[in-house]
């Protein structure tokens, strides 16, 4: 049996990967059945519709080009700009794809490390439900940053001048520049750029610590309506950032 | 094998068996597939010491070619490399041709097409979100129905075998529906079925198949079929081989999640793919032995037969590989060097210094048997070994030791900057020591036209010679 063609081609070659697949693969599948997966509409939150209409707001002649002219008031306005959100945010997964942004910069944050400490709350499987999970982002690598808790961090100035030359803003960083996502400076994003910008802008925007910040510290100033002592105390019982 | 012939006489003849020209033409493929992929290797490398020559040409993305790097080298080189090579071994230990040459020929084309098509679609931004599969999701079809035709074709002459087969054959016919069920669980389900962290699961399993079910058994299978023919000599213990072959197909598979420890994939999980990876380092060890005690006594073999010395290598780069394997996929570790480029150089150790060099070797032993003649030099030979054993060696230390420094700054919380400032020096290192695998393999390409100039010129002056024979093709 272990030497002859059945054996092989039914045990080896069928039941054990069979196996394999049941116990590494249904499993987690199963486990996770109760959390159906978000399509990119159902993702639209109000941090990133804000930055969505925050790029409308900074190039507009861009924005007009890549995704038509803003409804002016009212229930159309709302559904067109949520529906040019999770467009965006669709063409900016793609970019991000198939640029390998994530081979060089992950999408999840460890217990261990001091990643907590970094980047922001550790990894949580139904922030992984969802159609721009697909496949997942995890990443095996870490040349940049972390990006899963990157949204809100930066403003969409910064995401483009980055985008166009990196080390403008950064010196010496590795990351190359992407200027055909511009039509010739970074204040002209085209689509996709736009779009990546705004995917970039969406990672962790769903939190409730959004946007997270590596040193953050709530105000130190109490606020009017306030009657216990500042959330401040307890943070920088924590030490700053070291 | 009660059923083959017993005489010489009766043997069906190699010219009946081997398809030559087909395995001529996969090999030398996989050659130039091999320089291209190593140079998308360097745009990166060249990337991160922040020079980049090409910088601002969207095709020449840094980022899109390091896809083609490691696409380049899993299917350009390695696969094809293998095909060629299978095409020679499956005959020869069968005594009996593919199922047909039409459909070899016709596979050749396709496999062609979808190399260029993965190449040409990552180039244009189409890559598939799947590490170490983002051939565009296009191809992943055509890529799929290749392999299953693959599998029809070399599984003909192995249906063919009466009772016990030899090692070989084990790992071949295993290789043959894991690499296709591999190859449809990566590409497919996570695309279209799955997703987030389940998809993640899938994710680690097929770039772990895809390394441990279909690459390694094809390199295993070889191995058991030139090293006895080169040394003159059966392998050491078949009891070992036994143990060898179904250790890895019960292990291997089960091991995949250990590439995404400490991510929302529940933990018992993460810590059966943990405990699966360390009883896979201890059946690679029986491997090992086996294979060590076999060259016992005719160790001059290293020196003198070159095709000897390349698997030999590899084989010692092959236990280093998962005897870092089984330390760095503990949880320990893992919070360490996660992320890191530890994990690079254990990559490159793996791809490049076991099954590349291999794969190397198997050329080496092939072309003289193909062209009718020796290599032409012994000395560029050597220059191609020693360069090539030497710069990968450098390139693994470089990045595993650069990793374990990274990983400690991190933890320690210091500005991202810094790691990146620090690793510079060390990545200008990796770039050095590619350079010398790439002028290896330059070596080992100017060497090939040499000999084939030689060949030519000897089939002439034969023919020349005694016009009666028919000049053999070459």
């Amino acid at each position: 049996m272990l030497e002859k063609r059945s054996g092989v081609f039914f045990i080896a070659g069928l039941f054990f990967f069979g196996l394999a697949f049941v116990s590494q693969a249904v499993v987690p599948i199963l486990m996770y059945r109760d959390q159906p997966e978000k399509t990119a509409e159902q993702l639209v939150n109000p941090n990133v519709r804000f930055q969505m209409e925050d790029l409308a707001k900074r190039f507009p002649e861009s924005f007009k080009e890549a995704f038509g002219e803003i409804p002016a008031v009212g229930p159309e306005r709302e559904a067109w700009l949520n529906q040019r959100c999770a467009d965006a945010l669709r063409i900016g997964r793609k970019a991000y794809t198939g640029e390998a942004c994530w081979h060089c910069h992950s999408q999840f944050v460890r217990p261990v490390s001091n990643e907590d400490r970094r980047w922001g709350p550790v990894a949580k499987a139904e922030e992984y439900q969802n159609e721009l999970q697909r496949p997942v982002l995890f990443g095996t690598r870490r040349v940049g940053p972390d990006l899963s808790r990157e949204g809100g961090r930066r403003s969409n100035d910064w995401h483009a001048v980055h985008l166009f030359k990196p080390n403008s803003l950064i010196s010496g960083s590795p990351m190359p520049a992407y200027p055909w996502y511009f039509e010739g400076s970074p204040d002209k994003p085209n689509k996709r750029g736009l779009s990546l910008i705004l995917y970039v802008q969406w990672l962790g925007s769903w939190l409730e610590s959004y946007p997270y910040y590596e040193d953050y510290k709530a105000s130190p100033l109490r606020s009017p309506d306030a009657r216990r002592p500042s959330p401040a105390i307890a943070v920088t019982s924590e030490g700053g950032k070291p | 094998m009660q059923t083959q012939p017993t005489t010489t006489a009766d043997l069906p003849r190699h010219s009946d068996l081997v398809e030559e020209r087909l395995v001529r033409w996969y090999l030398i493929a996989a050659c130039v597939y091999l320089t291209i992929a190593m140079l998308g290797g360097f745009l990166m490398g060249f990337q991160m010491i922040r020079y980049n020559p090409l910088a601002g040409i969207e095709i020449f993305s840094p980022g899109r070619w390091r896809m083609i790097h490691t696409n380049g080298v899993a299917y350009g080189f390695i696969a094809t490399a293998f095909l060629g090579v299978l095409h020679w071994v499956v005959p020869r230990i069968t005594l009996h041709p593919v199922l047909d040459h039409r459909l070899s020929y016709f596979i050749f084309f396709a496999w062609q097409v979808v190399i260029l098509g993965t190449v040409v679609g990552i180039m244009l931004g189409e890559a598939q979100g799947l590490e170490w599969g983002e051939t565009p999701v296009w191809i992943d079809p055509l890529a799929q129905v290749g392999l299953g035709l693959v599998a029809i074709n070399f599984m003909a002459p192995i249906r063919h075998v009466k009772g016990p087969m030899y090692v070989t054959l084990w790992y071949f016919t295993a290789a043959f529906i894991w690499t296709f069920l591999t190859y449809a669980m990566g590409n497919f389900i996570p695309q279209y079925f799955v997703t987030g962290t389940s998809a993640g699961a899938i994710g680690g399993m097929f770039i772990h198949d895809l390394v441990g079910l279909f690459v390694t058994p094809l390199g295993w299978g070889a191995m058991y079929y030139f090293v006895p023919i080169l040394l003159k000599k059966p392998i050491w213990s078949h009891g070992l081989s036994l143990v060898g072959f179904w250790g890895l197909a019960f292990f291997y598979p089960l091991t995949g999640i250990h590439h995404f420890l400490y991510t929302p994939i529940p933990m018992f999980l993460q810590y059966g793919a943990v405990l699966s990876t360390i009883a896979v380092e201890m059946v690679v060890t029986t491997v090992i032995v086996n294979f060590f005690a076999t060259i016992r006594g005719s160790t001059g073999a290293l020196r003198e037969n070159i095709p000897i010395r390349w698997f030999y290598t590899g084989m010692v780069f092959y236990f280093l590989t998962c005897l870092q394997c089984a330390f760095q996929t503990t949880l320990t570790f893992q919070a360490l060097i996660h992320f890191s480029d530890w994990v690079v150089g254990h990559a490159h150790m793996v791809m490049y210094g076991v099954f590349s060099q291999w794969l190397i070797g198997m050329m080496l032993y092939l072309f003289p048997r193909l062209w009718r003649t020796d290599w032409y030099s012994r000395r560029l030979l050597e220059w191609q070994y020693w360069l090539s054993a030497v710069g990968i060696a450098i390139m693994s230390a470089d990045l595993i030791i650069l990793g374990v420094f990274q990983g400690y700054m991190w933890a320690s919380l210091a500005p991202w900057s810094d790691v990146i400032q620090f690793s510079i020096p060390w990545w200008a290192l990796r770039i050095v020591s590619g350079v010398m695998i790439f002028a290896s393999h330059m070596i080992f390409m100017t060497h090939m036209l040499l000999t084939w100039m030689k060949a030519v010129a000897e089939r002439k002056q034969e023919a020349a010679s005694n016009p009666s024979t028919v000049a053999q093709t070459v």
